[in-house]
């Protein structure tokens, strides 16, 4: 049995959570692509130690895994899903691209929806076919617009660091395109209600602020938006 | 009974009303509760019927999507007193329902109400009701909190000190937490001691008190240490506390707990919260400490 085999092993063999975690951590940094049938089971093992692990492996193996990965996205585990998606959008790979684009605007779960907006942004473009690639840009940006306004704070964050990421990609290679991309980025840091998303937004467009416009900007705290706490769930007693 | 024929998401409803050309059903959140849709006044008019389950359920619904309209407070601040909806066990759900509601509406004038629901006989309506109170930034709901809090201590040979109860008879966690948020700066004396509480919930709760009240890191490290605790209920606890206090040095722990994105980012959001307060316009700069929090946000996306 040669030493990746043990590493699955000891995977399957994990009697605690805390086995699980550790057992899928040293997987993952094998980088092997024997692992990937295995690591991609745990992300469904409803561990999050585990599926994180499980996660960062997948993406250090990169394309090898995508195949798998989309395989994956076929069944009905919203868990396995959420961070399937996770991983494809690390990979960056653009076989992943329909599936990040589809998953950002309709997925059901807020989670899936989020580490797909964020995967938009960083495609690995240059690995797309060049006559392919501005059109895919340009669904990205429309697709991240319209997650701009996802009812869910964190989707909507994550959408915006989409858009930079957008962004970054075009002041490189197509600088006319740039401005339709910082557009909504100002919106978002003017408008939206949530402080730390307009804050976010702020962030990515200081990075390009040589190259827009600058409006007048409206106070960046002034917004009354209600605190939420997060719930610890009342109604059960220790 | 099912809800009104009605097939708009209620948040996408509230939230969207401006963007109606852009409107998504399909990309809905998460909606506990099965997400029934309600609209404002469906909501308002089974609140004020006799159906039990539908009362219930509008209770949350008009806390959940913070309706805070006259006759919506009016319907659950009178909700407080209803005797009809009663479990075997002699609790009552509307009352617990309509006290969390009231939490979220943001008016004061549910105040007096909740204050006299810390007396309910039903644990779960004392604990919404403390936790509600804490959200409504009204200092005269401090005394009764304090109060109640007391009742869990009692005066021995060194001073006051903690009486041992196999189960909490009230909800310490909630009241403490309650006594943090509304700057209950003259219960710190008695705050403290709940650090030592047996449940480790109420422990947190205390040093999350205790940290809001005094400012003192001491009581923010506890919460770090609480982030690499062995149960994940307890980690995910700790994350909760410490977002609520914006703890900006558990920064880097919370991006590495052992627990779900959702709870880190939520929790890493609390912080930044804290962060951008001092944000000057017109040209806002980022702090330092901001630009490290969205950093960590975006690694957990």
């Amino acid at each position: 049995m040669n030493s990746v085999q043990q590493l699955i092993s000891a995977v399957e063999e994990a009697d605690s959570s805390a086995k699980l975690v550790e057992a899928v951590q040293n997987l993952a940094s094998s980088g092997s692509e024997d692992a990937v049938p295995t690591l991609i089971a745990a992300l469904g093992y409803n561990n999050p130690g585990a599926a994180v692990a499980a996660v960062d492996g997948l993406i250090e193996i990169g394309e090898k895994s995508v195949k798998p990965l989309l395989q994956l996205l076929d069944n009905y585990n919203y868990g396995a899903r959420a961070w399937a998606v996770r991983a494809l959008a690390g990979i960056g790979d653009p076989r992943g691209f329909n599936t990040l684009l589809d998953a950002a605007k309709n997925d059901f779960a807020l989670s899936v929806r989020r580490a797909a907006a964020r995967g938009l942004g960083t495609i690995h473009w240059q690995q797309m076919p060049s006559e392919q690639r501005s059109t895919s840009q340009q669904q990205a940006l429309e697709t991240l617009i319209q997650v701009c306004r996802d009812p869910e704070w964190v989707v909507r964050y994550a959408a915006v660091t989409g858009l930079e990421a957008l962004a970054n990609a075009a002041s490189e290679t197509q600088p006319d395109k740039l401005p339709q991309i910082t557009a909504p980025l100002l919106e978002m840091a003017n408008n939206d209600e949530e402080v730390a998303i307009r804050a976010r937004a702020w962030m990515a467009i200081h990075q390009h602020h040589s190259q827009i416009e600058m409006p007048n900007m409206k106070k960046l705290a002034e917004s009354d938006d209600e605190k939420e706490v997060p719930s610890r769930g009342s109604g059960r007693r220790s | 009974m099912k809800a009104p024929n009605q097939i708009l998401m209620p948040t996408t409803l509230l939230k969207m009303n401006s963007n109606k050309d852009n409107f998504q059903p399909s990309s809905s959140s998460e909606t506990p509760g099965g997400g029934e849709s309600l609209t404002i006044e469906t909501a308002i008019a089974n609140l004020e019927g006799t159906d039990s389950g539908l009362r219930f359920y509008a209770a949350w619904w008009l806390g959940r999507f913070k309706v805070n309209e006259p006759r919506a407070i009016a319907l659950l601040i009178e909700a407080l007193a209803d005797e009809l909806d009663r479990t075997p066990e002699g609790g009552y759900p509307l009352r617990r329902n309509a006290a969390r509601a009231l939490g979220k509406l943001n008016d004061k004038s549910a105040v007096p109400g909740l204050v006299k629901s810390l007396e309910c006989s039903d644990y779960y309506v004392r604990e919404a009701a403390a936790e509600s109170l804490g959200m409504l930034s009204d200092a005269s709901a401090i005394p009764v909190l304090h109060n109640l809090l007391i009742t869990g201590l009692i005066t021995g040979l060194t001073g006051e000190e903690l009486i041992i109860e196999s189960t909490p008879s009230q909800p310490y966690d909630a009241i403490l937490e309650a006594l943090g948020n509304l700057g209950a700066t003259n219960s710190v004396p008695q705050i403290e001691l709940f650090l030592k509480h047996p449940v480790e919930r109420v422990q947190y709760s205390a040093a999350r008190a205790m940290y809001q009240l005094t400012k003192n890191s001491l009581y923010g490290e506890r919460l770090v240490k609480a982030l690499a605790g062995s149960n994940l209920q307890l980690r995910r606890t700790a994350l909760a506390d410490l977002g609520a206090i914006g703890y900006f040095e558990a920064a880097d722990a919370i991006a590495q707990t052992l627990a779900e994105n959702s709870l880190k980012l939520i929790a890493l959001k609390g912080l930044l919260e804290y962060q951008v307060r001092e944000l000057t316009p017109p040209t806002p700069t980022l702090s330092d400490g901001a630009i490290k929090v969205m950093k960590l946000m975006d690694s957990l996306l």
